[in-house]
């Protein structure tokens, strides 16, 4: 391991969406900084700015309301980037899956890395998924990668 | 000075000072989590940030604010070289405040509202500190009959005694420079705060923001140097002091909560800026003949 990959495994910052969610899973994900967890020891850091995040937590089901701002913060993250499905409707869709206003997952609007279940997704899932992705990220080139065209075709019909 | 010890003193200046300054960087993080209760990341964690920032695609929305940050970050190198070089103490605040004004220019050619409001409130920082250090360098003139850091440096008996006040407002320097509660008004260091997203760093990303992670470790240096110059023989003593600073300020960062800008400019003007006056008084009617 090199040291920009070993940098990478050691400094995740991590920005935080809810796209729909019940906000279960978010109380798990603040859990995380508390002193039981306390991911920073971890060098994993809370960032409100999409432009210094390094993963996207998304929580929720996505709908139509928030599929946009979903994908502009996607946008807006810096290459190398990856993104972890908190909880089993950001996963994908869970009981909301067949809901009119909902997409029914993360992955329906963008590339998806990792997928943490459970409703809600414990403290302990959250950060293995995170370091799941981690190994991903590391191994990753500093090379933007495309949004899925499928994703795209999606958006622009729902745009009509 | 000799050439060789000149040439000491840059290396010391420009290679081993961020070294230093991570460490520092660093150790405010641990203790922070510490006082939180937290195991808190590792001391070289500031490392492994920079070192993940450069390896970042490089994608900014204005490059004229890199090239700004590029001056902060030049501006912290030469004041730092100056003071531990033993130069001019107004030189080298001309050259920090060129940098505070480099870094506020940058912020304001960034089209977003949050680098906006971020960097008026960098504005009042400057205004709240700057007076500050200016009285430091004056009070050290009283005492030393030089603005000289090299005559701060060799002066045998410790400056602190008489100048007590001026280890308060260093303290609060401490705070505003390194983006502390209650000071951190216009932009947060990235353990837990958060304030209009990053201020003047919010269109900042990736190899730009090592620019400025990278100034800031210079900075930290640069403060501590700045107050160990009130007790600077032996060089030991001026190193606990300084680090007395930095300790404190990392306390208050943890008891106090964020105030607002207004806040902090009646703290400068009303109680700092007065107290160093006062201290200034102090040290002008009982110098001696050689000062």
């Amino acid at each position: 391991m090199n040291l920009i990959q070993k940098a990478r495994m050691k400094s995740p910052w991590i920005l935080h969406f809810n796209a729909g969610s019940c906000n279960g899973c978010d109380i798990e994900i603040l859990s995380c900084l508390t002193p039981v967890y306390d991911i920073e020891r971890f060098g994993a850091v809370n960032v409100g700015n999409p432009k210094h995040a390094d993963v996207l937590l998304v929580t929720g089901p996505v709908n139509r309301r928030n599929e946009r701002v979903l994908r502009n913060l996607y946008e807006q993250m810096l290459d190398p980037k990856i993104v972890v499905a908190v909880g089993t409707c950001a996963s994908s869709g869970g009981v909301f899956h067949n809901c009119y206003n909902c997409l029914g997952g993360v992955d329906k609007v963008i590339p998806v890395d990792v997928y943490v279940p459970g409703c809600a997704a414990k403290p302990e899932t959250i950060i293995e998924g995170v370091i799941l992705g981690l190994e991903k990220l590391a191994k990753m080139p500093a090379k933007p990668r495309p949004v899925r065209q499928e994703a795209k075709a999606e958006s622009a019909e729902a745009e009509r | 000075m000799s050439a060789l010890d000149t040439a000491v003193r840059l290396l010391l200046a420009v290679v081993v000072a961020p070294w230093v300054g991570m460490l520092l960087v660093g150790l405010d993080r641990k203790l922070s989590a510490r006082l939180q209760g937290r195991v808190g990341p590792p001391l070289t964690q500031p490392f492994y940030d920079l070192v993940k920032l450069l390896a970042k695609q490089g994608d900014t929305t204005s490059r004229f604010q890199t090239a700004c940050l590029a001056l902060f970050l030049a501006s912290n190198v030469v004041s730092l070289a100056l003071v531990l070089m033993g130069g001019d103490l107004l030189v080298m605040l001309f050259v920090l405040a060129f940098g505070a004004v480099a870094y506020i220019v940058g912020g304001f050619s960034a089209k977003s509202p949050y680098s906006q409001l971020g960097t008026q409130r960098e504005l009042l920082q400057l205004l709240t500190y700057e007076p500050l250090l200016v009285f430091l360098a004056v009070g050290i003139y009283l005492r030393t009959g030089s603005f000289l850091a090299s005559a701060a440096f060799s002066h045998a008996e410790p400056l602190l005694p008489e100048m007590p006040v001026f280890v308060l407002t260093l303290i609060a320097v401490f705070g505003i420079k390194l983006r502390k509660s209650p000071f951190d008004i216009a932009s947060s260091p990235h353990h837990g705060h958060q304030e209009v997203v990053r201020g003047p760093l919010s269109e900042v990303a990736g190899p730009s923001l090592a620019l400025v992670e990278l100034a800031h470790w210079y900075e930290a240096v640069l403060l501590v140097a700045l107050a160990s110059l009130l007790w600077a023989s032996p060089i030991w003593a001026g190193a606990l002091v300084g680090l007395g600073c930095l300790l404190a300020s990392i306390v208050v960062d943890n008891v106090a909560a964020r105030l607002t800008w207004s806040w902090m400019l009646r703290f400068g003007w009303l109680v700092a800026v007065p107290a160093s006056i006062l201290n200034l008084i102090y040290l002008y009617a009982t110098r001696g003949g050689g000062g």
